[in-house]
């Protein structure tokens, strides 16, 4: 529990705003009611990631949390709020610091299809960066790459080869290769496995959890697979529609959920021991995130709501060591 | 024992391509009762999809069904005109794809779409076939049909697209539907909704339903019986609690051990080491014997026959006997 954590979010939002055109300006000025479009993907997010742990980011489609791994990332910049690395914002940092820190967060993606250039081989996908930053001379950048090839369970002897002659898995070990050929030590994993067939899926995660004990990484894994999660997680973190609903350890969160939402969707997964069930699903839709619910997001759709969840929107507060969950039914009681 | 609703015997159906034959479904039998659903379970590349089409006579060429028998309340379908073909297609049989953006026309209304299913197989008025289109769309548990249906599919999300999808289906009340993975691509709670409507409908309609699927743990609360396919064969059949509790094919083995949610928690799971392999160019003998733990000469002497009846397995070293 000790020290700095190696990722902070405090307050950290994420808006889309699609602007006006001329057109719509000019529509605007004659008093027709049109407006700028604003989609709070990430809203108000307070995240803290320690050394060595492997928090678990799950939600429906839409709920941003795909957002907010590009935000910790560093792909996407917030709107709002600080993003704090190892209790530095990269601001307060000095250039050769800022590239550093840079480099020690890295992503791997959910399509192992689209997130490779289809026309580099297999060794420069790898090899690029590591050479790009120093870490590595030309002449040892070979061998460099054949370890990294071999740390991912790929043979080295491919390197020549382009990314359409590999499999589904094999391509998601080159996209590994590459996040890790830089020295990462925070990994965001953004539905890393998700295209993937049950049996590779496996041998991925499998992956995951060897290097994270090898390399010392800690991991945000993003997922909407919650059996996935469970497996791999330490702690994990709910969102619904741009807000942390729940957040705790993977046991106690999984044994006995505390906010609707989690309740609801720890409900709906499909287990190989249960059999026949009759299946009770939460009514209604997620809500569009261009005109999110008012007060709690999830009232439409929640069994238990409450005059006051319609209006006023639930902090996300502590209710045992070390778990938080928003929602008001924890303050009634 | 009853006449099955769908009976597939033996069924191979080909691709000949410039590369050689794939043989996307090689010697596969089944059969599905009234009200029953059967769980198609398989990786990419195993052959169910494959297998749906071809039930659904909606094979390609190259692609073409060269051997066995697809009974369809006693009549084989397989070989029928076109004419006959489409008589049962979409009336008798209904599929329910994956993506149902693929499926909807997106020019037109779902209107439009749902009455032109319901005259091309009943000779009936706009008017009721309207209200039958309504009716459906209720049934699967769509909010005010009457206003959705003037609706085209992108003001859908995609659970209500799916639903659409599932509603058109259901329109002739066919004896048989084949679902190919029509829950993939949708979220948790989304899915759970979609399951609900499926397994309503089965049991109150008495339809016999084929759900094609990657996903073990869906079929294992939605199903009565399970297949498993590799590489264009049924390596394991028999019921869910069967299959599920004491597979016999190290295949069935090794994907229910690939799932993580039966694993104790940050331990390695238990992999197939491997991929599956092109069925271009399958190993002699049994098709998983790369991959397989228990493998030995005799596993690629020969191709393992089914043994069991309705309970079987394709394995000459099977975990448990099946008698």
């Amino acid at each position: 529990m000790s020290g700095t954590p190696i990722i902070e979010l405090r307050g950290v939002s994420k808006r889309f705003v699609k602007h006006l055109d001329a057109a719509a300006r000019f529509a605007a000025k004659l008093g027709v009611n049109v407006r700028e479009e604003i989609v709070r993907a990430v809203d108000g997010v307070d995240l803290a990631v320690r050394q060595g742990e492997v928090v678990g980011l799950v939600g429906e489609s839409g709920c941003g949390k795909s957002t907010l791994g590009r935000i910790v990332a560093g792909i996407l910049p917030q709107s709002e709020g600080e993003v704090r690395y190892r209790g530095k914002t990269q601001a307060e940092r000095s250039a050769s610091e800022r590239a550093r820190a840079a480099l020690a967060i890295q992503m791997i993606f959910q399509d192992p299809y689209a997130s490779l250039n289809p026309r580099m081989r297999v060794a420069d996908i790898v090899g690029e960066a590591p050479l790009y930053h120093g870490l590595v001379d030309k002449a040892g950048a070979e061998a460099y790459v054949d370890e990294t090839m071999r740390q991912v369970g790929l043979d080295p002897g491919f390197k020549r080869r382009y990314p359409h002659q590999f499999s589904g898995g094999q391509r998601q070990r080159i996209g590994i290769a590459r996040a890790l050929a830089v020295q990462p030590e925070f990994v965001v994993c953004d539905e890393s496995v998700a295209a993937l067939d049950v049996s590779i899926q496996a041998q991925i995660l499998n992956l995951f959890i060897e290097l994270r004990s090898r390399l010392n990484l800690t991991y945000l894994f993003i997922s909407h697979d919650l059996g996935v999660v469970r497996h791999l997680s330490d702690r994990v973190v709910i969102m619904y529609l741009g807000r942390i609903v729940e957040e705790g350890p993977a046991d106690a969160l999984f044994d006995k959920p505390n906010h609707p939402y989690t309740v609801a969707l720890l409900g709906e997964i499909p287990r190989l021991d249960t059999r026949k069930r009759v299946f009770a699903p939460v009514k209604g839709e997620i809500p569009s995130p261009l005109n999110p619910p008012t007060g709690c997001h999830f009232h439409p759709r929640c069994p238990h709501v409450m005059a006051r969840c319609r209006i006023e929107a639930p902090a996300l507060r502590e209710i045992a060591a070390g778990r938080k969950s928003a929602c008001h039914l924890n303050e009634a009681q | 024992m009853t006449e099955a609703t769908l009976r597939v015997e033996s069924l191979q159906t080909h691709f000949f391509t410039k590369a050689g034959i794939v043989k996307a479904v090689d010697d596969v039998s089944f059969s599905v009762a009234r009200g029953k659903i059967l769980g198609l379970v398989g990786e990419s590349g195993s052959g169910k999809t494959v297998t749906g089409f071809s039930i659904m006579g909606l094979v390609d060429p190259p692609g073409r069904i060269v051997g066995g028998r697809i009974l369809f309340n006693g009549q084989d379908i397989v070989g029928l005109s076109e004419d006959r073909i489409r008589e049962i297609r979409g009336n008798r049989i209904a599929m329910i794809f994956q993506d149902p953006m693929m499926t909807l026309n997106p020019v037109l209304k779902v209107e439009t779409q749902m009455v032109e299913a319901i005259r091309a197989h009943a000779d009936i008025d706009r008017l009721t076939a309207r209200n039958r289109a309504r009716d459906a769309l209720g049934q699967v548990g769509i909010p005010s049909p009457e206003e959705r249906l003037d609706a085209y599919p992108h003001q859908f999300s995609g659970g209500m697209r799916q639903r659409v999808a599932i509603a058109i289906a259901l329109l002739n009340k066919p004896d048989l539907i084949v679902a190919d993975e029509p829950t993939t691509a949708l979220d948790v709670t989304i899915q759970g909704q979609i399951l609900y409507e499926i397994q309503k409908l089965a049991r109150e309609t008495k339809t016999a339903l084929i759900w094609i699927t990657h996903d073990l743990s869906v079929v294992a609360s939605l199903a009565d019986e399970i297949c498993v396919m590799y590489a264009g064969r049924i390596v394991e059949r028999g019921s869910v609690d069967e299959v599920l509790d004491r597979p016999a094919h190290p295949y069935t083995a090794g994907l229910i051990g690939s799932v993580p949610s039966r694993n104790a928690k940050g331990t390695p799971l238990v992999q197939i080491p491997g991929v599956m392999p092109s069925l271009l160019n399958l190993p002699s003998g049994c098709a998983f014997r790369q991959r397989c733990a228990r493998a030995d000469d005799a596993c690629a002497a020969a191709a393992p026959e089914p043994v069991g009846a309705r309970r079987q397995v394709r394995c000459i070293h099977p975990l448990t006997e099946v008698a």
